[in-house]
């Protein structure tokens, strides 16, 4: 009887697959249920971000920001913004600074919570993605107080943030659906300004991750699908330009917040977990636990918030829009609104790289600027993209399954891979 | 800090005196420009050398320097008819795929740039890299040394058009399947070339020649005045009277 000839053969994973997490192709060579070869397109969602920028003043791409990493919206906007400040040589006040801080924080929540969702759906466990939308939910209410979109804010502007946290957090209204008690359980912690509303966020949310952590930490299935695959050793994520949790879950202690210091994360004390064996298990350790040290910054944050009031943008008028009251009876403060608004402002001719510990890992903007009032080149380094690069090399050796606990674990999101 | 940095600037130099061009100062730090031919010996050297070690390469980012530092609009004088107005010139997004401009020809038109990061040292540094033959640009590929650099060069490649020597798998990569030419070309239209559209007739996708027309709300303006330094002066002024 002779051998059967078994021959190795190649299936299309997405691009319209669930689990592929948007718009990936991913192309698997495989022997049996082993994975030989994996080859990502990517390049579908292109939607060319850095040369659109290239023809628009440098303050009407903050938008294109929010729109790179759809679920970290704010610290996009963050490394662009301090890229131009670099650039113009302006620093924003120390309260801009501090909400800035506070909301790369609500931010990291805000992704790590679509990540711990998303990614315990894909192997299996349904609850999860509806508690953690639960809370998403209220994060996302704060980016619509603060600038009037849940999602695509367009908040943090060069020298400071758009204006600052309102008095008042915004209530439900009565409506068919939210009515009678309901109507005052969501409104329960929403009588008082935003900074109240985050107080009780803030002490609620630790009872919240525990909550997480009871359905998958333990849990026998999470742990079969998660841990020993995708093991990325120290060398490799080196190597591979790896940053953020994926750096981190592989042991070595890296994190832009301490070790380069940005906004005001030198006020605020925080600690940095740490993996060991760099596989799927210790990423998603890693990335609850930055939730619980995320919620403790915005604690210290809110606290710091109460107690010092001041403004949250320079008042340079060449970079700044006048206050609305000042254009009515002052001519400069109109010419100084028209001039920013029609033409922008033209920034120094030099180079900067700016970068920020983004949830997914190190987003930074590299502008070129030749004196002009539009980049002459932006170049947005995005985490993603040099996670997903890897994918050939790590996913060699698994099986088909475990391919979607490692798009998953890569945490990759196409606005800022494709950009 | 700036010290350091400085100081740090001169040890680049005197490490590879023969194999770079300049040290540029930039806002953040050191920008080296290293000559072609010792691309890959220098990011070797940076790598491994204890006193460098610059493990990770964070970003490689291609370059196209055709018309760096021009402006659509002169601001700075008035001419007979009063002044520009600011709608001509062949700045980004000014034109369509037919009537493109001629690559007009320039020295080191180029470049690759890579940003590099030592976790050791916790320190950043840049080099840059021109390619020589603008309608050839070559440029040695860094995947021996960071290969985690494999999808930035395919990038560069893609939008930009540069050739990396040496680089196994030099595909598109960000761009449609048999889409032409390189999109980030300043030369290139920003509204593209073709379009795409479902045929319902046809059933199938098909392309057809860009139906919108370029146009640019702003125009390119370079202000090299004093606004900024006087900016400055009356922030601190109001600062210092409160």
């Amino acid at each position: 009887m002779s051998m059967q000839e078994i021959r190795n053969y190649t299936i299309n994973f997405g691009p319209q697959h669930p689990a592929a997490h948007g718009v990936l192709r991913l192309v698997l060579e495989l022997d049996g249920e082993v994975v030989m070869r994996a080859d990502p397109h990517v390049g579908l969602l292109h939607r060319g971000t850095e040369k659109l920028a290239e023809s628009k003043p440098y303050n009407q791409s903050i938008g294109y920001m929010d729109r790179l990493d759809y679920v970290s919206m704010m610290c996009n906007e963050h490394a662009y913004v301090r890229a131009i400040e670099q650039l113009l040589g302006i620093a924003a006040p120390e309260r801009a600074q501090v909400i800035r801080t506070l909301f790369d924080e609500i931010t990291r929540i805000l992704n790590h919570l679509m990540w711990l969702g998303s990614n315990a759906l894909d192997l299996g466990a349904m609850t999860l993605f509806l508690y953690a939308f639960r809370e998403r939910e209220e994060l996302m209410d704060c980016y619509e107080a603060v600038s009037g979109a849940r999602m695509h804010a367009a908040y943090y502007r060069p020298g400071g943030v758009y204006r600052d946290l309102p008095a008042q957090m915004p209530k439900y209204r009565e409506s068919p659906w939210t009515k009678g008690n309901d109507l005052k359980r969501v409104n329960g912690w929403r009588e008082g300004s935003m900074l109240d509303f985050l107080d009780a966020f803030t002490d609620d949310f630790p009872k919240r991750v525990d909550e997480y952590e009871t359905l998958l930490t333990d849990n026998r299935i999470w742990k079969q699908r998660t841990v020993g695959i995708g093991v990325v050793s120290p060398e490799q994520a080196l190597a591979w330009g790896m940053s953020g949790p994926m750096l981190r879950g592989s042991g070595i202690e890296w994190d832009l917040r301490r070790k380069q210091p940005y906004a005001a994360y030198d006020k605020f004390d925080f600690q940095i977990p740490i993996g060991k064996n760099g596989d799927c298990y210790d990423r998603y350790l890693v990335r609850v636990e930055e939730m619980r040290q995320s919620n403790r910054i915005m604690k210290q944050c809110v606290a710091w918030l109460r107690s010092n009031p001041g403004p949250v943008m320079v008042q340079n008028y060449k970079v700044a829009p006048p206050k609305r009251e000042e254009m009515k009876q002052d001519m400069e403060a109109l010419i100084h609104h028209f001039k920013l608004f029609t033409e922008g402002y033209s920034v120094p001719s030099g180079e900067v790289y700016a970068a920020v510990e983004a949830p997914k890992g190190e987003f930074g903007a590299y502008i070129i600027a030749d004196g002009a009032n539009k980049p002459f080149r932006l170049k947005l380094r995005a985490p993603g993209f040099a996670h997903l690069s890897a994918m050939d090399e790590i996913a060699r050796g698994h099986m088909l399954p475990d391919v979607v606990a490692l798009i998953g674990t890569f945490d990759v999101v196409f606005g800022e891979i494709d950009r | 800090m700036n010290e350091a940095a400085t100081s740090f600037a001169d040890r680049l130099r005197e490490r590879f005196a023969a194999q770079i061009l300049s040290i540029i100062d930039s806002a953040d730090g050191p920008t080296v420009e290293v000559m072609t031919e010792h691309w890959l010996e220098v990011a070797r050297a940076l790598r491994d050398e204890p006193e460098f070690r610059f493990e990770q390469a964070v970003d490689l980012c291609g370059v196209d320097y055709l018309g760096f530092g021009d402006a659509e609009w002169d601001t700075s004088d008035v001419s007979g008819e009063g002044f520009s107005r600011g709608v001509e010139g062949f700045g980004p997004g000014r034109f369509n795929w037919s009537e493109r401009p001629e690559s007009a020809h320039k020295n080191n038109r180029y470049a690759v740039v890579v940003n590099l990061l030592s976790l050791a040292h916790n320190r950043r540094l840049r080099i840059r890299c021109f390619a020589a033959d603008e309608h050839l640009p070559l440029v040695p590929s860094l995947i021996g040394v960071w290969r985690g650099l494999n999808w930035f060069e395919r990038e560069a490649f893609d939008l930009l058009g540069i050739l990396f020597e040496g680089h196994p798998d030099l595909r598109r990569i960000l761009t449609d399947y048999g889409f032409v030419g390189h999109p980030f070309r300043k030369d290139f239209p920003l509204i593209g070339n073709v379009e795409v559209r479902y045929d319902a007739e046809r059933q199938r996708v098909v392309y057809e020649p860009v139906s919108i027309e370029p146009r640019v709300g702003v125009p390119r303006v370079v202000r090299d005045d004093a606004r900024y330094e006087q900016a400055r002066t009356e922030t601190a002024k109001s600062a210092a009277g409160k």
